[in-house]
């Protein structure tokens, strides 16, 4: 393990961006904390941090300049390997018919800084959807091994997480190429950094560190300690899929379903729901034509339409309903694990605040 | 039994490719209803292409979009690749304002297939209702052309009106096999009607079905696959004898759109053929 001092953080912006990578990280943009591109440290939200609940998230200053003293907001990286709008292949008319041609881009090599445990797990939720099934999505693989990642463990949790629980934070175990603790005390900035990866060992060894010391490893520990035990918000899966599963006629699906506006806000800002729909557009000519892929949201009544029968989920009960219990249940059944991360971005940009994590309490305390 | 084919091989392109096709013939079933005979423009495509009747492609009509559709011709005729198409949307539409030298996209074949090895040297109950057979005329295909492999061969199939019945010449051929049965019930006759009227279950009780020596393939309205298991099972069937072919809205048919769920369930893989005590927990759940 290493310090790298904070003003020295910029070395690491350098170094990536001259191994070609763009850099991609927490950014301030329309009152909200998003991912986008980065030239500095200082295009950071420095000494800003966000206060969530249930249907509410607002900025606000902090006391001290720390560069990564926030939780997650309404983006996360899946909007890098599936983009929320794809092209996936043209078509052009022919004397006989018409070709057809892959338009998949090229990836492009991109390190994400301050990815979040939560957010790890996410992504490796999402490789078991697109590249560890029967079909490999092209553009995803590619895309995915042109990542560098900078993992930053947790220092300040929101009131909406639920990571501990959920045992996907606020430590970063797995997948990264460097992980950084940020760590303020006694006036002094500095991270404590650790390669996940010989590519992230290497790029530390070329940055201006210092062995950490054992009371600046303590101190790292120290932060994620207290950052878990300040995450108060649960959600008890033992048993989750099987509870579910029995209760897909509980009367708390009416009850949600009273309060769910089926926006699909939820399905949006979580980092793993991968629904996607297409679309054909065709130019003025009629020659050509493309299909694009974008992002879905099962809230929809077009999304379980069929002709000559309509929706099959015609009811928001049946929509909140399948979301939940896909999500915590039959995504086990289909990729080996839950499709929930404990990051709480569905309970912060929900509305009417529905909270995940209150309708399983509400089915567990009293299932058919 | 081996699994079905898939084409493309996992990895080998960006499995979102359609291939162009040629109609080559363009047959009227019944109202509303056609049969396409498809041949890919790549003959080696075409002399590869390879399924399981049951399985479906993903049909791309340029400029509209795609449409999965079932494969109704025999495999092991390599020469046909035959989709019967209902014109209900958008994209079957398109494909309907089509015609003979037109070319259209595949990609393919996709999702599970009937059960025609177990079912060998068993009588087969085939049930049919409404417009959405063309699954199991697959399999009525496959079996007439096989007939010493099989048992009897009882079909049951049931529509709303005369002019609705599907495939009149081929069910005139169907019944001059001497071990093939073929009863037609709709729910409003005309006067030169001269089968069955009421739904399609109540054909059962007018014949000797050998349940224990039986194999049921279905497709149809979900109400009357509903009927049909309830009837079927208390007269002592049991519901790993049944197979259902489920219907889900689909726009990739690889399992990345997620729109063909069904519980844990996608309908492009694990479907669009179940046996029935494997989808049960979800067939029988309103709106899941």
């Amino acid at each position: 393990m290493h310090t790298i001092a904070s003003n020295k953080l910029a070395q690491l912006f350098i170094l990536l961006k001259k191994q070609g990578y763009a850099v991609i990280a927490p950014a301030l943009r329309d009152a909200a904390i998003i991912y986008d591109e980065v030239e500095t440290p200082s295009d950071l939200p420095v000494g800003w941090t966000d206060a969530q609940s249930p249907g509410s998230y607002r900025l606000k200053k902090r006391e001290d300049d720390a560069y990564f003293g926030y939780a997650v907001g309404p983006h996360s990286w899946k909007k890098v390997v599936l983009p929320p709008r794809m092209k996936l292949w043209a078509a052009r008319r022919e004397e006989k018919g018409f070709t057809i041609s892959d338009t998949t881009e090229a990836p492009r090599k991109l390190a994400l800084i301050g990815v979040r445990a939560c957010e790890l797990y996410a992504m490796a939720i999402q490789d078991t959807v697109f590249i560890k099934g029967d079909y490999v999505d092209p553009f995803y693989k590619a895309q995915r091994e042109k990542l560098f990642i900078v993992a930053v463990n947790c220092a300040q949790a929101a009131e909406t997480c639920f990571c501990v629980s959920m045992k996907t934070g606020p430590k970063a175990e797995t997948a990264y190429d460097l992980a950084l603790t940020e760590v303020i005390e006694n006036k002094r900035h500095y991270f404590v950094a650790e390669a996940g990866s010989r590519r992230g060992a290497a790029v530390l060894a070329a940055l201006s560190t210092a062995i950490a010391r054992p009371a600046e490893k303590t101190a790292a520990r120290q932060v994620i300690r207290k950052t878990a035990a300040s995450i108060k918000r649960t959600l008890d899966t033992d048993g989750l899929k099987t509870l579910l599963y029995e209760n897909l006629a509980h009367p708390r699906w009416n009850d949600v379903a009273e309060r769910c506006l089926t926006c699909g806000n939820c399905t949006m800002v979580c980092p793993t729901c991968f629904c996607t729909t297409v679309e054909e557009i065709t130019d003025l000519t009629g020659d050509h034509s493309e299909h694009w892929r974008r992002w879905d949201s099962c809230f929809t009544m077009d999304f379980s339409f069929i002709h000559g029968e309509g929706s099959v989920r015609s009811s928001n009960k049946s929509r909140y309903r399948q979301w939940m219990t896909h999500k915590l249940a039959s995504w086990h059944d289909q990729f080996g694990s839950s499709g929930c991360v404990g990051c709480g971005r569905c309970i912060t940009w929900c509305p009417p605040g529905i909270d995940i994590t209150e309708e399983v309490k509400a089915i567990r305390k009293n299932p058919a | 039994m081996p699994a079905p084919p898939r084409n493309p091989p996992a990895g080998a392109t960006s499995p979102y490719l359609p291939y162009p096709a040629e109609i080559v013939e363009k047959r009227l079933e019944s109202r509303g209803v056609y049969t396409f005979r498809l041949r890919f423009l790549d003959e080696v495509r075409h002399k590869n292409y390879d399924f399981r009747p049951g399985q479906f492609n993903m049909l791309y009509i340029f400029g509209v979009g795609e449409v999965a559709i079932s494969i109704v011709s025999d495999p092991e005729i390599g020469e046909t690749l035959d989709h019967t198409v209902r014109i209900v949307g958008n994209v079957t539409e398109a494909l309907n304002r089509l015609d003979v030298g037109d070319v259209i996209g595949i990609r393919g074949p996709y999702g599970s297939a009937w059960p025609l090895e177990a079912a060998k040297g068993k009588d087969v109950i085939i049930l049919t209702g409404g417009l959405g057979c063309a699954p199991v005329v697959s399999v009525i295909n496959y079996i007439t052309a096989r007939r010493d492999d099989y048992g009897a061969l009882k079909i049951f199939h049931g529509v709303k009106t005369p002019k609705d019945l599907l495939y009149r010449e081929r069910i005139r051929a169907w019944q001059k096999d001497a071990r093939t049965e073929v009863y037609l019930t709709v729910d409003h006759p005309d006067h030169a009607w001269q089968y069955s009227v009421g739904i399609v279950t109540n054909l059962f009780t007018q014949i000797q079905l050998d349940l224990s020596n039986s194999i049921v393939m279905m497709c149809g309205p979900g109400i009357m696959m509903h009927h049909a298991v309830r009837d079927l099972c208390s007269r002592g069937m049991r519901m790993d004898q049944l197979y259902v072919s489920l219907e889900r809205n689909m726009k990739c048919a690889l399992g990345f759109c997620g729109h063909c769920q069904m519980g844990p369930n996608f309908l492009c893989k694990e479907g669009p053929i179940f046996r029935y005590d494997r989808i049960r927990h979800w067939f029988e759940t309103p709106a899941i």
